[in-house]
């Protein structure tokens, strides 16, 4: 099992999620440069937070057209896992691998902070360890967190379990408090909260933990996506 | 050829900025003032291309890149 993360210039989260794969949880896990065309040897493809070229444009614009994210795309077509967090989330919808898009927080300011998130959803590949109505407690860090989408595919996205984490007071203006969604597939999951900041007790925060574990597991046990 | 491409919020999308900047010029004493919005203005010179072949390589653009069409509508003027 390997984990990937797609560095592009401009992720600043980078090292701390190879940081709990590698040495929280002891898996095999390597930096992707954003160039790289040949992604056949990963699992798992992380694309971490941060500002992708600059945030130029708009959050994660730029990066949808770098070599690495054409691969994503084949690897997300194989149903292979990708999880985008924060910029990585933004990069996913602006790459049309998640519906919606995310816009200035309605405060307008830059938020960081820990919220409470409820887990919606435990039937994915992401969140297995989890119980469903949850409340763990996930740092956030952005400005542009504000989850928006159409009222016909929220409600599609509803019916099938798509949305996977919602905020318990919305910090953002984000549409039906929405934290983190998948794709239909469940395969792919884009959210604004960190987990990998909510890593390790010595940090004072363990609550993220378990979506990594729960993807380990899955790649581990082969379970199907959706059990 | 140059161009200049308008990237605007669609009117379902809220503006924060619009409406921040809305409560500052009604501060300045604008009080009449009902609605802000914030776009993006985009200035491109494009080469040696004709207009027809402007037009279509504007729209390629703007759907992929310049604008997300999730959130923002566009417009563009071709300068000759």
């Amino acid at each position: 099992m390997k984990f990937g993360i797609i560095v592009f210039p401009g992720s600043n989260c980078d090292i701390d999620c190879y940081h709990v794969l590698k040495d929280v949880l002891g898996k095999d896990v390597e930096y992707i440069w954003h160039d790289t065309e040949e992604l056949e040897d990963f699992d798992c493809i992380i694309l971490p937070g941060g500002f992708s070229y600059g945030d130029y444009l708009r959050c994660g614009a730029v990066a949808q057209f770098s070599k690495a994210m054409e691969q994503v795309r084949l690897h997300a077509e194989k149903g292979k896992l990708v999880l985008g967090i924060c910029n990585g989330f933004q990069i996913l919808t602006e790459a049309g691998l998640l519906s919606g898009a995310l816009v200035r927080n309605k405060n307008l300011k830059f938020i960081c902070d820990t919220v409470a998130l409820k887990v919606e959803n435990n039937n994915t590949s992401f969140t297995s360890r989890y119980n469903v109505g949850e409340v763990i407690d996930i740092p956030i860090a952005h400005g542009e967190g504000n989850y928006v989408v159409d009222e016909d595919t929220l409600k599609k996205m509803k019916e099938n379990g798509q949305v996977l984490f919602t905020y318990e007071e919305n910090p953002n203006g984000s549409t039906f408090n929405i934290a983190g969604v998948c794709n239909a597939r469940k395969n792919v999951l884009g959210m604004m909260p960190h987990p990998e900041r909510a890593g390790e007790a010595l940090l004072g925060n363990t609550d993220g933990i378990k979506l990594f574990q729960s993807i380990i597991d899955y790649l581990e046990g082969g379970a199907k996506n959706d059990k | 050829m140059k161009a200049k491409v308008y990237v605007t919020l669609k009117k379902s999308i809220a503006d924060p900025q619009g409406f921040a900047i809305k409560g500052a010029l009604n501060k300045m004493g604008y009080g009449k003032i009902e609605d802000v919005r914030i776009g993006k203005l985009i200035e491109l010179d494009l080469g040696d291309v004709t207009k027809e072949e402007a037009d279509e390589q504007l729209k390629t653009m703007c759907e992929k890149l310049l604008a997300n069409t999730v959130i923002e509508q566009y417009e563009y003027e071709i300068l000759v």
